[in-house]
């Protein structure tokens, strides 16, 4: 690790602490979920948390285990800070967003607590910039109450057969309705553009499909706006999981593992559009 | 209609449609009982292609409809039901087309690899059949060659170019950018390539001449181009004197692909014209191709109730033709082009020439 991004002066008064030795597969995360400019970030034992909503109907949700971090140093149960995403993105991307082999930048953050900016170090090439962010009141995330005992409907793909769907989903559709079903069509995208209809139907015995577990037919329409935000992180992930509980909210949760075989988490949740007469 | 595509047939078909795309905004759709045809006209007019698909083409080919069925719709939603040429290659097993004219709708199902079904209703408008004058048995010059030779023909020609000058001779075909005027000419970049008889597989000039047109459409049927060469068939350029389409096609036993493309009419050239323009005009300014000059380029397109034997169009009186010049929307530098539609007997071929009835006085579009 860059020595750099070892304990800093001043590290004593942090109450976060956590150090990255690359920070690209962080960068990808965050901006596959930046689809508004305000994140709150939750650090507890297990890791990073950072959600973003878009209009009290969609809540993304990244989740950073700490074993990702090389360094992750908390001392209290939970911090919580919210910070604009937009600037801690081009902060991360200071050094520019090379991929090349070999040049990576390392990450280090420190949070001092409630009212104090959030600090990050970043490294590369023995070159350090200090960036600071200040932090806002963090606002209080929707509880969607989502909960696995109300779980429906719930199919679990290979990411790369949805991201096939999704890339050519007919924009001009408002709504995205999914239709889960334990009998024909199984599970289905539809969408109702402006040149007409368009249906992507996967059987329940599909290469694709690793878990199929529908107990009742539902079909429920999403904003197309809103679910389209979940597309980046649709792209970076290798398994999807879609379910729908009782009421028809949607959960989708992507899982994305990086270069150096590393898994995060990023999940979605969103409020069904409308009651849809069953055809 | 009701028609299945397999294997690579899907993405000939895909590149079929892409390449359409390339020149028109609708995608004009009919099933005869010879095949499937797929025609677009680009917004100026100067532009036209066609597919002929044989029932061959198709693992199943069922026209089921009275005769005379056709439709349009706008191509992009056609394109999207292709979208990815490179995954569709991947992933697509078969393709079925299936008409419904009572809810009219075209439904477009593609069966994917993993059991993945991807199925589009499209809504269609009814229309008239779209189809240009033009006879390429009839053209005096005939040159063949692999696409590669006109692919990389064109390359040489800067992308801000729009128009270059073809001449052919006995024993060769001699390409340079067409300057506008003398006061240009001192600065302009010249460009001029020369291909010999020898580059092309066929090389036949009966009457040695010089057309001129848009390059923008020459690359447009680069979908032409590039089509031909991804399925390794060579590409055929018939073309007569000024003014008369140049006619780019790629033909193989089962399809059938011709693009085309208006030629500028240049005044020395008026007593060569042929029986599509006997008409007596005023002649533009000498060697100023800037004024709107109706007549530079043509492609004539016509309506007809009534199929008759091919014949050429009969010549329409100047007040008709400057009555739907006025009511075109906007015009193209030096771009003119006849326009109406075809409403031939299910018997005809695309590429007959019919005896004209009434010509409308603008295109099938209106006529809904």
């Amino acid at each position: 690790m860059p020595l750099s991004t070892r304990s800093q002066d001043g590290d004593e008064g942090c109450v976060l602490a956590a150090a990255l030795d690359n920070v690209r597969n962080l960068s990808n995360i965050l901006k596959a979920i930046s689809f508004k400019d305000h994140a709150v970030f939750t650090a507890t034992r297990d890791g990073l948390k950072v959600t973003v909503e878009d209009s009290k109907c969609l809540q993304a949700n990244a989740f950073i285990q700490t074993d990702v971090f090389q360094e992750f140093a908390l001392r209290e149960e939970s911090v919580g800070f919210q910070v604009n995403l937009t600037v801690l993105l081009d902060c991360l991307a200071i050094f520019g967003c090379s991929s090349a082999p070999g040049v990576s930048t390392a990450l280090r953050m420190c949070y001092n607590g409630y009212g104090y900016p959030l600090t990050l170090y970043l490294e590369e090439g023995g070159v350090v910039t200090v960036c600071k962010i200040n932090t806002q009141e963090p606002e209080e995330p929707i509880d969607f109450d989502f909960c696995s005992t109300n779980v429906t409907n719930k199919v679990i793909l290979q990411s790369e057969s949805l991201k096939e769907a999704f890339s050519e989903l007919d924009m001009t559709s408002e709504v995205l309705q999914i239709t889960m079903s334990p009998s024909q069509p199984f599970f289905r995208l539809s969408t109702f553009g402006n040149s007409g209809n368009a249906h992507y139907d996967y059987p329940k015995d599909s290469d694709m499909m690793e878990l199929f577990q529908c107990t009742k037919t539902q079909t429920n329409r999403y904003k197309m706006s809103l679910l389209k935000s979940s597309t980046k992180a649709l792209a970076l992930s290798c398994k999807a999981s879609v379910r729908t509980d009782s009421r028809g909210f949607l959960s989708l949760q992507y899982l994305v593992r990086s270069d150096d075989g590393q898994i995060c988490f990023v999940e979605y949740y969103c409020c069904p559009d409308e009651e849809v007469d069953e055809e | 209609m009701d028609c299945v595509a397999t294997g690579g047939n899907v993405k000939v078909l895909a590149k079929a449609v892409h390449s359409l795309s390339r020149i028109g905004e609708d995608l004009y759709l009919e099933p005869l009982d010879d095949g499937l045809t797929l025609r677009t006209v680009n917004s100026s007019r100067s532009a036209f292609a066609c597919f002929l698909l044989s029932p061959l083409f198709f693992q199943k080919f069922h026209v089921s409809h009275g005769r005379g069925f056709r439709c349009k719709m706008p191509i992009k939603s056609v394109q999207a039901v292709f979208r990815s040429l490179s995954s569709l290659e991947r992933t697509v097993e078969k393709c079925h087309i299936e008409l419904n004219s009572e809810k009219s709708r075209l439904t477009f199902t593609l069966h994917c690899k993993h059991g993945l079904l991807k199925t589009h209703n499209l809504s269609f408008q009814d229309c008239e059949s779209l189809q240009a004058v033009f006879d390429k048995e009839r053209c005096a010059n005939v040159l063949q060659a692999q696409p590669r030779l006109l692919v990389d023909t064109v390359l040489h020609f800067p992308p801000s170019l729009e128009e270059v000058k073809a001449s052919v001779t006995a024993d060769r075909l001699l390409l340079k950018n067409h300057v506008e005027n003398d006061a240009d000419q001192a600065k302009a970049m010249r460009t001029e390539l020369c291909l010999s008889s020898e580059e092309f597989l066929h090389f036949s000039v009966s009457a040695p001449t010089s057309i001129t047109f848009c390059l923008k459409e020459l690359r447009v049927s680069d979908g032409v181009l590039v089509f031909a060469e991804s399925t390794d068939l060579p590409v055929s350029m018939h073309f007569d004197e000024p003014g008369s389409p140049v006619v780019l096609s790629v033909t193989d036993s089962v399809l059938e692909a011709n693009f085309v493309l208006a030629t500028l009419s240049e005044d020395s050239h008026c007593n060569h014209d042929n029986g599509h323009k006997k008409r007596p005009r005023t002649p533009p300014p000498a060697d100023d191709f800037m004024c709107d000059d109706m007549d530079s380029y043509l492609i004539a397109m016509e309506t007809s109730e009534m199929a008759g034997p091919s014949s050429r169009t009969e010549p329409r009186s100047s007040s008709e033709r400057e009555q739907e010049e006025e009511q075109r929307p906007h015009s193209k530098k030096f771009c003119s082009f006849f326009f109406g539609s075809v409403l031939p007997t299910s018997s005809q071929t695309a590429n007959q020439t019919l005896q004209n009835q009434d010509v409308l006085a603008s295109d099938s579009e209106d006529e809904q």
